[in-house]
């Protein structure tokens, strides 16, 4: 059976610069719950941006395939891909602050899409944004549909944004570090909420963080990045036994432990860091010279 | 101001209240021109020529800002001038935005080239001195109410494409466009209604802001004779033309004067009031 995603040895580079991934790889099923993985700057948004088609303007795509429902939307002339994607394919942003628009009611943000590029009646698509708001905890759905965005708070519209996300069920989502901009005691709320739809719903979720506590809750398999290169495809619960790469074994000794609130922060060592440096630099030769 | 989170209730400022009486008298005095002006502006009487304004003396009824060399009401020339100036603002401002603005937009949120063109375009445009360029603009097409609009949208529209411009820029940055892209929407619908809502605040307060500099224009103009007809009743004909009497009679410059200072403020303090007003709520 093909993959819903598949991400055969995909570069993006800065034009004319360097490389911001480094082949990657990456396999979705159905269903599936994948964590990505790797400090700030590792490249874990970019891989989410680049199947999205939302790579920014200094980025470019200079090697690979990226298969949805395996067809290749590198492919795709730019009107059909974005058709495509949006089909497919659903994005829950970083920033619930600005990835709502200002000037706009929240009940056609959600609805629009519905209407205009799938092609619902209207009341069909405020029944459905209704129930979905709902389904996230709103308590007043058809008020907060009447609302602006900035009558909401931070995590009213976080919860708005992934009731929008699963409106059009989309098969996958994908979930770029969905909880950073939040307070922590709102965190816990929102995880909840996106485990809980998903698992409802059964779409496959791309889950961008750099929590590996939230990774252990959410997901069932993930990808280590480090400096745009892929060190370790696993399942969650192998990882957490047994990493299985240095550096990821690394980054599991430095993540703060709950259950020792005495013990002192472990940062990741500088003869781990060369060696994945070195390995990062290995790659980037090789594919020089291909 | 009730909230930080903005509420419909906030109060219109006194300064929206001033400047937008200010222009609600103009608009109204030029509507009713005809039954509002005491005197012909055009009719001339060498006889009662220099008369001054009532408070002084010497004066006589009916004329009661005083009357220029020729014999013409001041009064009534101001309120017909205020015509020509509220037209000027009005066609010219819009235009100007609506050229500027598309402009920029375009620039701001397609990049590439089209912004490579337009910003070229809007830098060769910078380095034109703009008063010469509008003279020299008007002396090409030749005068008349026309020409005058064509030279302020011609002069002006780089304002409205550099400010849009970078708005458009900063709008395009927000994650709402990423996710209209990810909705699938075409880029020029994204445009039209994710970006467009969003600037149009700043394309308001600008537009209100070159009505004023539209009516600068035509003074300017009319100064150096060039603007509609050399009788017709402009207020920056009347400046030139007092600026000969202005040891007899300086009544002929300062009214003018003050009604087209006056309508400037009030047009650049209105758009700042409306831009306060429905604004910031929003950021």
């Amino acid at each position: 059976m093909t993959a819903l995603l598949e991400i055969e040895n995909l570069s993006v580079a800065l034009k004319n610069g360097p490389r911001l991934l480094r082949s990657v790889s990456l396999r979705l099923d159905r269903g599936e719950v994948r964590g990505l993985v790797g400090e700030s700057g590792a490249g874990k948004s970019m891989i989410g941006k680049a199947v999205l088609g939302i790579l920014p303007r200094s980025a470019e795509v200079v090697e690979g395939r990226i298969l949805l429902e395996g067809t290749d939307i590198l492919t795709l002339p730019p009107a059909e891909r974005r058709r495509r994607i949006g089909r497919i394919a659903a994005l829950i942003p970083q920033d619930p602050l600005t990835a709502l628009n200002p000037s706009h009611r929240i009940g056609p943000q959600i609805t629009d899409r519905l209407v205009d590029i799938l092609g619902w009646k209207r009341e069909k698509a405020e029944a459905r944004a209704l129930e979905l708001l709902a389904e996230v905890n709103i308590s007043a759905p058809a008020r907060v549909m009447r609302n602006y965005p900035h009558e909401l708070s931070g995590g009213m519209r976080q919860r708005i944004l992934i009731a929008s996300a699963f409106a059009a069920e989309p098969a996958l989502i994908i979930a770029d570090e969905p909880t950073t901009a939040l307070d922590v005691t709102v965190q816990k709320q929102i995880l909840k909420i996106i485990a809980g739809m998903q698992a409802r719903h059964g779409t496959a979720l791309l889950f961008v963080t750099h929590d590996l506590g939230v990774v252990s809750k959410v997901c069932q398999s993930l990808s280590v990045l480090y400096a745009g290169k892929v060190l370790e495809d696993t399942q969650v619960a192998d990882f957490f036994r047994a990493p299985g790469h240095a550096y990821s074994a690394a980054l599991l000794a430095a993540t703060p432990k709950y259950t020792d609130p005495e013990g002192s922060l472990m940062p990741v060592g500088p003869e781990v860091l060369a060696a994945v440096q070195a390995e990062v630099d290995a790659a980037d030769r090789e594919w020089r010279h291909v | 101001m009730l909230d930080g989170r903005g509420s419909i209730n906030r109060r219109v400022g006194a300064r929206l209240w001033l400047s937008g009486g200010w222009l609600l008298i103009v608009c109204l005095a030029s509507a009713f021109a005809p039954m509002i002006a005491p005197q012909d502006p055009l009719a001339q009487d060498l006889m009662s020529g220099q008369l001054p304004p009532f408070w002084v003396h010497g004066t006589e009824p009916g004329f009661w800002l005083g009357t220029d060399s020729l014999g013409r009401d001041v009064l009534s020339r101001i309120i017909w001038g205020g015509r020509i100036a509220l037209q000027v603002a009005l066609i010219a401002g819009t235009l100007t935005a609506l050229v500027g603005s598309t402009l920029g937009l375009v620039a701001g949120f397609y990049r590439g080239w089209a912004d490579r063109i337009i910003s070229r375009l809007v830098d060769i445009w910078m380095a034109f001195p703009p008063v010469l360029f509008s003279i020299l603009l008007v002396a090409v097409l030749g005068t008349g109410l026309r020409s005058i609009i064509i030279a302020i949208v011609v002069i002006d529209w780089t304002r409205f494409a550099r400010v849009i411009r970078a708005e458009a820029m900063n709008q395009g940055a927000m994650d709402y466009v990423a996710a209209a892209q990810v909705a699938g929407f075409s880029r020029q619908r994204t445009m039209l209604t994710e970006i467009l809502p969003n600037v149009l605040p700043t394309i308001v307060a600008l537009l209100s802001l070159e009505m004023g500099i539209a009516i600068i224009v035509e003074a300017i103009l009319s100064f150096v004779n060039l603007s509609i007809s050399t009788d017709a009743p402009t207020w920056g004909g009347m400046i030139a033309e007092g600026r000969t009497t202005i040891y007899q009679a300086w009544w002929v410059l300062v009214f003018p004067l003050i009604a087209l200072f006056l309508t400037v403020l009030s047009f650049s303090q209105f758009g700042e009031g409306l831009k306060d007003r429905f604004d910031p709520v929003l950021r």
